[in-house]
């Protein structure tokens, strides 16, 4: 377990010297009952995983709702193989970028073109790759779901990574050199715990996007390729596909279940512990809790069992290094030399690489199809604006509302945050429905869909935002009378700005990312189809029409880039110099 | 730059010896800023040594060049073994911001550099606690960071340090983030362990500004002088321990290092860069002109009526030598105060200025400003040639730059700013970086 750092086993200190409390307690029975099961459950799903392809022909997903728990657990399994996938990307990618120049150079910028890229585009791409790896085994289609839902979850998390290694507090710096500490430990000892709060929050995060491609990277259908691996996602594309009102809210149910379930059993236990890795000398008013984390910590015979392995991951010798440093060999100008050179090859391998792209792309695209590619990319672009300013006007008023009366904000927070969780595209049947019985206009109906999933990222930040307006400036809009206008225009405003910018990126980058599978929707054999870059892509997904995908998805990352940089960062920037307490 | 670490042969020889340091912050030509030239410096067994001087003067580039956290540019640092029972060797530092880390317990941060150095979990275990035993933590070895008060905290940062049993100790500034109360009680329990020998150092080097603190524990004070950091004074203390405050001779030595820290360098100065010259390429330091009036106000009222000890001033407004001199170098500069060795003198101007209104302090320190400060007078100049009556920032800051580094002009600029606005003779618009000669009244 890798958020695990060699500390977490202090609990009961005074266990050490007393022999007879290594018996186990009722807190052990009930953690390794929990443990036990998980294991249990993990064995059994890697063993379904390793069945022959063919296997997935002759026993399709079955609407049986015994069958569901079963389905809920492989998805879980994948879905926690692409977060420990996410990890271990993380630690070494990020921690590269934050150590060597040369690789920061690369590194930053493809993270931020990988960023933008839509995540279904990866599955096109990937998944004959990954059958190609393990032909007569499930295992290869596993593994390409697997790094779909990767993709989902992988880039925001090397990002905080990187900018956690990028900000360590000079002291400690200091203090973990002049020890001589080795790498190791010092990842072990100063950068993890410094980094987890951030990580730890982008991990839950990125668990929660990824819900929302759990359909379409579990019944993957590319070009002739059709493959529906067991699991929710697929259940539900059947369940749609059939029509069958009870199936997918026997689906919805069980995601629910699901979510409760690990949020429950892992996420709040590790805030709750991650809570100590907060970098501040001063206690905070109010700690994260968590029933099974205080379970966890009553245990005794676990925290025994935990101590030697801890011990063991922090005594594994890895050379020291000298105390004393050497001059370094050449010299500063020697070393910009190399800098210069190695920045030119990078130049020239990424023109080289656009260039083949733009030939591959260009085989059987002609300047035409481009300049559809962009229309239909202005349209989907008009859409993302519009829902995002629609989901302003309604969730910043209401956000304020409750982030200003803190008995709310602590109820509606959670909810928030479940919902944003919450696959979006389950709802999508209900639209269809709903359009076709009142015959509207699926160009403009259909839009919705795109923000039904990430406008809570809008809610729940604004929450965040005016429940930390200093109470002493609410004082003095209180001692001053002022007027309501007044009050939002000087206090409220400026005071929830940086929240609601962290807010509105994060649903503006879910919204493009959503619209290949919201602008076009399907409940049975209807079938509703939105013009815009995102059915271009859908559509020619569904052809197998491989130029075609990579023209959208290179449109699209051209799209989501520049509205990046020209709307979101320097708003960004702007608040981060004009609206900051402190 | 060479580093050694070796055993020496006799017991009387140096335990740290610095030769010919020089040390260029930022770019490697000659752009770059020289905190650090020429400095010596030898430690010897069984003495607690000073360095004192004013912010920028570089004493904790020396001090972190010693604790091998900077490579200098030149010269060589030889940091030697003592012989004896316990092994001493090398150096370990105590830091003014504590650098504990919050997500380990107070035993963990005190075994941090023992595991660092491969010593077994048992050992580490005995080590530790010996170490919080002895500096007074017992009880506390559970403990976060986050429990424990300021002073507390200092405490785990020295058990810390102690526990690698280094043969020198290095201390940052160590009591200046702790309020006054708790600084005093740490620096009586450190000199009783240091004077018990109980701690297994065979000597202290530490940096402060507070000149009483230097002298209170001390057996040597080097004092530096600032942009380049240079050795300007070697000062013996001869006082017995425990010394007190209060004693005439504590006072006259105290004096006697305030005087030679108001001292103007003699000699030419060596790297046109970084030296305070005193055309446009002034580096200026940031003092509110809030501070400026208050000092005239306490130096023109009685008992001092204009004139004082810079030492009986620092006593009396709570301030840091640190915090004190530059007060006292700006009113120089501006020709508000005169210092004539330890004493500091308010001029006929500053004394009308003490007795003015709003109004009238802000003409004259107007006038001061745009006779006294060139970069002042250069701003208003070019805004008044424009015809728009209005400059960008950058520019001012790109001439800066051509006599500074990056910092000092920046700092330099937001003097410059500040003074101006209080003055009335120019505007700064912070959203757009410019100024304007447009004034908001």
């Amino acid at each position: 377990m890798v958020f695990l750092s060699p500390d977490r086993t202090n609990f009961g200190l005074l266990a050490r010297f007393a022999r007879r409390r290594f018996a186990p307690n009722r807190y052990d029975l009930v953690a390794l009952a929990l443990i036990g099961l998980v294991a249990v459950l993990i064995v059994h799903g890697a063993q379904e995983m390793n069945l022959p392809l063919a296997n997935l022909h002759t026993a399709p997903i079955v609407l049986d709702p015994a069958r569901l728990p079963e389905y809920a657990l492989r998805t879980t399994l994948r879905m926690f193989g692409a977060i420990f996938a996410s990890l271990f990307f993380t630690f070494a990618v990020a921690t590269l970028a934050a150590k060597s120049r040369k690789a920061e150079l690369v590194i930053i910028p493809m993270l931020d073109i990988l960023q933008s890229i839509p995540v279904l585009g990866f599955l096109t791409f990937t998944v004959t790759f990954f059958i190609g790896l393990f032909p007569t085994s499930e295992l290869g289609v596993e593994l390409a779901a697997i790094f779909a839902i990767f993709t989902a979850q992988a880039w925001n998390m090397a990002f905080s990574f990187y900018q956690s290694l990028r900000t360590l507090p000079g002291d400690l710096d200091e203090v973990s050199r002049q020890f001589g500490l080795t790498p190791w430990r010092r990842f072990w000892r100063l950068e993890l715990p410094f980094a987890t709060p951030a990580l730890v929050w982008n991990t839950m995060m990125s668990m929660s996007g990824s819900w929302f491609f759990l359909v379409a990277s579990e019944a993957i259908t590319v070009g002739k390729t059709t493959v529906t691996l067991p699991g929710i996602g697929s259940w539900l594309a059947v369940a749609i596909d059939q029509k069958n009102f009870a199936a997918v809210a026997w689906a919805v149910g069980a995601m629910g279940v699901v979510i409760v379930l690990y949020d429950q059993l892992l996420f709040r236990p590790i805030v709750a512990w991650a809570d100590k890795f907060r970098f501040e000398q001063t206690a905070s008013e109010e700690e994260p809790r968590s029933w099974f984390f205080d379970v966890l910590r009553r245990t005794r015979l676990l925290t025994h069992l935990g101590r030697p392995i801890a011990a063991l991951l922090a005594s594994i010798p890895v050379p020291r290094a000298p105390r004393v440093s050497f001059p370094r060999v050449g010299g500063q100008r020697t070393a910009r030399g190399f800098d210069v050179a190695w920045l030119l090859a990078v130049i020239a391998i990424t023109i080289w690489a656009a260039l083949a792209i733009i030939r591959y792309i260009s085989r059987e695209v002609t300047l035409h199809d481009a300049v559809t590619a962009f229309g239909l990319g202005a349209l989907t672009l008009s859409r993302v604006l519009v829902l995002i300013a629609l989901a302003s006007v309604i969730w910043v008023p209401l956000g304020v509302w409750i982030g200003l009366r803190p008995v709310w904000a602590e109820r509606i927070q959670p909810v928030a945050q479940f919902l944003a969780a919450f696959p979006a595209n389950v709802l999508f049947p209900m639209a269809v429905i709903v359009i076709v019985a009142w015959r509207l206009n699926p160009n403009i109906w259909l839009s919705p869909l795109m923000i039904l999933g990430t406008q809570w990222y809008i809610l729940f930040n604004v929450v965040a935002g005016a429940a930390a307006l200093p109470n002493d400036l609410k004082e003095v809009g209180g001692i001053f009378h002022l007027r309501s206008w007044q009050r939002w225009r000087d206090l409220i405003l400026p005071g929830i700005f940086p929240y609601y910018v962290t807010g509105a990126l994060t649903a503006s980058g879910g919204s493009w990312n959503a619209s290949i599978v919201a602008e076009v929707a399907s409940w049975g054999k209807t079938r509703l189809e939105a013009v815009g870059l995102g059915s271009f892509i859908a559509n020619a997904t569904a052809a197998g029409d491989y130029p075609r995908v990579a023209l959208g998805i290179a449109v699209m990352s051209v799209f989501v880039i520049i509205l990046n940089r020209t709307v979101w960062r320097p708003l960004y920037a702007f608040s981060e110099r004009h609206f900051r307490l402190d | 730059m060479t580093m050694t670490l070796e055993r020496p042969t006799e017991s009387n020889e140096a335990l740290v010896e610095v030769r010919g340091l020089k040390h260029v912050y930022g770019k490697g030509g000659g752009a770059g800023l020289l905190v650090l030239e020429d400095v010596n410096l030898t430690l010897r067994p069984n003495e607690i040594v000073g360095l004192l001087g004013r912010s920028g003067s570089g004493k904790s580039t020396l001090l972190r060049s010693i604790a091998g956290l900077i490579t200098p540019t030149a010269g060589s640092i030889r940091v030697r073994d003592m012989p004896g029972d316990d092994n001493a060797h090398g150096v370990s530092m105590v830091f003014q911001s504590f650098a504990l880390f919050p997500w380990l317990t107070v035993e963990k941060n005190v075994e941090l550099g023992l595991e660092a150095r491969g010593v077994s979990a048992v050992e580490r275990r005995k080590r530790s606690l010996a170490a919080i035993d002895l500096i007074g933590l017992d009880g506390f070895e559970n403990a976060y960071p986050k429990e424990l008060s300021g002073g507390m905290r200092q405490r785990v940062g020295l058990a810390r340090a102690l526990v690698v049993q280094p043969s020198v100790l290095l201390m940052d500034e160590p009591f200046s983030a702790l309020d006054v109360l708790t600084a005093e009680t740490l620096r009586t329990d450190l000199l009783d362990l240091w004077s018990e020998g109980r701690m297994p150092i065979r000597s202290i080097l530490m940096v402060t500004h507070n000149i009483e603190e230097a002298v209170l524990m001390c057996d040597r004070i080097l004092v530096f002088s600032s942009n380049p950091g240079r050795v300007i004074a070697e000062i013996k203390v001869d006082l017995p321990q425990p010394r007190k405050r209060l004693d005439p001779a504590f006072r006259a030595l105290v004096d006697d290092i305030y005087a030679r820290m108001t001292a103007r360098p003699s000699g030419p100065p060596t790297s046109p860069g970084a030296f305070p010259g005193m055309g446009l390429g002034m580096a200026l330091t940031h003092v509110s002109t809030n501070t400026l009036s208050g000092m005239i106000e306490a130096l023109a009222a009685p008992p001092h009526n204009g004139k004082a000890e810079l030492a009986t001033l620092a006593n009396e407004l709570r301030m840091d030598a640190d915090e004190l001199l530059p007060v006292a170098d700006t009113l120089q500069l501006m020709r508000f105060a005169e210092i004539e060795g330890r004493t500091l003198r308010l001029t006929v101007a500053a004394k009308r200025y003490a007795n003015a209104d709003v109004d009238e302090r802000k003409q004259i320190f107007a006038q001061h400003l745009l006779a006294y400060v060139p970069l002042a007078a250069h701003i208003r100049r070019v805004l008044d040639d424009r015809a728009s009556h209005q400059a960008p920032a950058t520019r001012f800051r790109d001439e800066l730059e051509d006599f500074m580094s990056e910092d000092y002009a920046g700092e330099t600029l937001d003097a410059v700013v500040s003074w101006g606005r209080f003055g009335e003779i120019f505007a700064y618009h912070e959203d757009d970086d410019r100024f304007s000669l447009d004034d908001p009244a």
